[in-house]
């Protein structure tokens, strides 16, 4: 009998060892990768060291806990640029390769990351994705004068180091272009906010929005907070926007709550015009969510998935690694290309330091002009913030209808 | 008793030696060029994570309370000193002033918070201690992450929810700013001062507990009964070893804060308490030593294991397990015991 019991013990392991290896299959294209450049790190270090022959890229970013959708999504992206580019001929004529490392959304683990990227000899680093870990880095890459481009730090404090840019709006710039649009176009004039209190990025940008709409003779009626740690029921909030007349509703916050807040929203029979921001992006791809009831959102992105000039990038990305990008994606390939611009711009080489990379990206980055997916003719000023028209989406049957 | 005593303080001074080991050889690597700019970025984190563990076992092991709010004290710490730093930026010049200055506000303010949380709780009997600690470490994070402090013409103001609530005038500058927390102190943090810290800490900790107050602290634990029979003042000893436990938190606050250019509350969450009360577990409750090798190795590891991608939190996991097992499972300690008398076993023969 106590045979039996063991031989089946012995299938059940098999079964579920077997299981594991079919649930991966997913996985594989990323590990796959990530085994190559790992086994290309190896063989640089091994094969008598010659930094020259390539360009280092680093990226730093959340990719497992909470934040993981934001860090993986850059990850993807910065992979797929690198690998259009080096099929391309690379940048300036050399190859490039690549290491992501993850921080948890930790600024003290981006600064790990940040030191072990510098072993790795790293010249140039995209990241960190979000803005705490960010500014972290930045502090770090500033004292080692290494240049940095963040593609979605949004904070104001993020690019205050001369060596650091970004590719995405600032928070204040996104809440004073909210405020603009709703007034250019007369969407309302009584404005409710729901903002989570717990964020930085919230915040910021409801304090310009709410500075903006005043000049602009917008009248913000109720303002009501949440945070993260109880971000699942919004009915109080809803109550006292619907109580208080708004006929629009602002919400600068990320899509996740942003479904739960449409659904209460349709319980309590309240439908005034919902405005978000580039943290709306990926509110159809919530699970479980009636995405009838996003119809008529509107929301303020660099990107969406859908639009017309973006369809080569989300098809290559899809074919990749089997998902929708989002903007954080968008921005991040962006950053692949205003660095290979500002490369061939100052005829950087891969055998420079990277503190001589760091003095040369300065100056080229201030004078490119790229066509991305987040905004055409974009620029860069000397701070570091970038130039680009502010878009407008709406969505009409289930998709993003540019205005 | 002569004996006894000098085996304590040899055993004293394997602990403080093997901290001047440590610090010894890192300064070694380092002038011969054999430090990586990984190792060299963890050190002072090792050092506030030992701090951190030390302090806590002594709430833990040697006062015999369980505190589930530790990163609480430490945020307090963090945040008191680093705001002092910022605003006295013009007023003292000398950053390594600043930082000393700030290191005791930073230990004052997190034992203030532990005589007001120690004054009612202590006196209670049961685990309330570990509830209250847990609902002030929540507490403190979520009202740090709506203040707002500003400083303008000399004059400290304090707001709630937003930065325009402050009213600043032009000149004015937020210091504090919600949940953005304090952005851009100066890093003063090194190694040597970290080290310092932990030998302080060290010295604190061990000499109180082998001290008439340690004692008295240690029979409280072990039979409160029979400790208040023969006159121990309960609530006073308790009071005396959560206050200092907590200003040693606060302590390794300030070395955080100065060390990042970010500080911000959510990372002082409930997962950081349980993060520092594992360190301490797994050194083994009650043992000094064993909190700082613990914290060294388990805050070593998770970086070390970066090559390995996806499955380093998996093998972090496991050596968890694997610490927990050969430190806590009665047959392992049994073989533990049996390896160690064979070995004695075979020196005094060959002695012999």
């Amino acid at each position: 009998m106590r045979r039996f019991v063991g031989l089946g013990l012995a299938v059940a392991m098999a079964a579920s060892l077997t299981a594991c290896g079919g649930g991966n299959a997913t996985d594989a294209t990323t590990a796959g990768t990530e085994a190559k450049a790992d086994a290309e790190d190896a063989g640089g270090n091994a094969g008598g060291a010659e930094p020259g022959d390539a360009f280092r890229i680093g990226m730093i970013g959340p990719l497992t806990g909470d934040a993981a959708a934001y860090g993986l999504g850059v990850r993807n992206a910065i992979e797929l640029a690198i690998n259009e580019v080096n099929e391309a001929g690379g940048m300036n004529g050399f190859q490039v390769e690549y290491n992501p490392q993850d921080d948890e959304h930790d600024p003290e683990k981006a600064v790990n990351a940040y030191n072990t990227l510098k072993d790795w000899d790293m010249q140039i680093l995209i990241g960190a994705v979000t803005s705490k870990p960010c500014i972290a880095v930045s502090a770090e890459s500033a004292s080692d004068n290494l240049f940095q481009i963040t593609p979605s730090g949004s904070a104001v404090e993020c690019i205050s180091e001369p060596n650091v840019f970004r590719v995405c709006f600032s928070d204040p710039d996104q809440g004073k272009a909210s405020a603009q649009y709703i007034s250019e176009n007369k969407l309302a004039t009584k404005i409710g906010v729901i903002y989570d209190s717990s964020t930085e990025y919230s915040t910021g940008i409801l304090e310009s929005f709410q500075a903006e709409a005043q000049a602009v003779g917008l009248e913000v009626v109720a303002e009501e907070a949440f945070t993260a740690d109880n971000a699942t029921d919004f009915s109080v909030q809803i109550d006292n926007c619907k109580e208080a007349g708004a006929e629009l509703l602002f919400m600068p916050f990320y899509y996740t709550e942003a479904s739960t807040v449409l659904k209460q929203c349709a319980d309590k029979e309240y439908a005034p015009i919902f405005f978000g921001v580039d943290g709306m992006d990926g509110i159809l791809s919530v699970k479980n969510f009636d995405t009838s009831l996003a119809e008529g959102v509107m929301l303020l992105t660099p990107f969406s998935a859908d639009e017309a000039g973006s369809q080569a990038f989300v098809e290559a990305y899809k074919a990749a690694y089997n998902d929708v990008p989002n903007q954080f994606a968008a921005d991040a390939y962006d950053a692949v290309y205003a660095v290979k611009a500002a490369i061939e711009q100052a005829k950087i080489t891969p055998d420079m330091s990277a503190s001589d990379i760091c003095d040369a990206m300065k100056v080229a980055m201030t004078e490119i002009t790229i066509d991305g997916l987040t905004g055409s003719d974009m620029t860069w000023t000397e701070e570091g913030e970038p130039n680009k028209e502010p878009k407008a989406a709406k969505i009409e049957n289930g998709v993003y209808v540019m205005q | 008793m002569d004996s006894v005593k000098r085996k304590k303080l040899v055993d004293h001074w394997i602990t403080y030696g093997v901290v001047i080991l440590g610090w010894i050889i890192v300064q070694a690597l380092g002038a011969t060029g054999h430090m990586t700019n990984q190792i060299n970025g963890l050190l002072v984190p090792i050092c506030m994570y030992v701090i951190l563990a030390v302090s806590l076992n002594l709430t833990v092991g040697i006062s015999g309370e369980l505190s589930l709010g530790h990163a609480g004290f430490m945020c307090v710490g963090a945040f008191s000193g680093s705001f002092f730093t910022k605003l006295m930026a013009e007023s003292i010049p000398s950053l390594s002033v600043r930082f000393a200055i700030a290191l005791v506000i930073g230990a004052l303010v997190a034992a203030f918070f532990g005589v007001l949380i120690g004054i009612p709780v202590l006196r209670l009997r049961g685990d309330y201690l570990a509830i209250v600690t847990l609902a002030f470490g929540e507490i403190i994070k979520n009202v740090m992450n709506v203040i707002y402090v500003g400083v303008d013409n000399g004059a400290i103001r304090i707001a709630m929810e937003k930065k325009s609530n402050l009213n600043l005038s032009e000149n004015g500058r937020v210091i504090i700013e919600g949940a953005m927390g304090i952005t851009k102190t100066p890093k003063a943090s090194t190694f040597t001062i970290g080290v310092v810290l932990v030998l302080l800490t060290l010295f604190i900790v061990l000499n109180l507990i082998h001290s008439r107050t340690g004692r008295a602290i240690m029979a409280i634990r072990d039979n409160r009964i029979a400790a208040e029979s023969v006159g121990v003042n309960i609530t006073k000893y308790k009071l005396l070893a959560f206050s200092i436990s907590a200003s040693l938190a606060g302590m390794a606050g300030v070395l955080y804060s100065h060390n990042l250019a970010s500080l911000a509350a959510e990372k002082f969450n409930y997962n950081m308490s349980i993060l520092i009360l594992v360190y301490v577990v797994l050194g083994g409750i009650g043992n000094i030593r064993g909190s700082i090798i613990s914290a060294v190795i388990l805050t070593l590891l998770p970086e070390l294991l970066r090559g390995l991608n996806n499955y380093r939190m998996l093998i972090y996991a496991i050596v968890l397990i694997i610490m927990m097992i050969l430190n806590s499972a009665p047959s392992a300690i049994a073989a533990r015991g049996r390896l160690l008398e064979r070995f004695q076993r075979k020196n005094t023969k060959e002695a012999a």
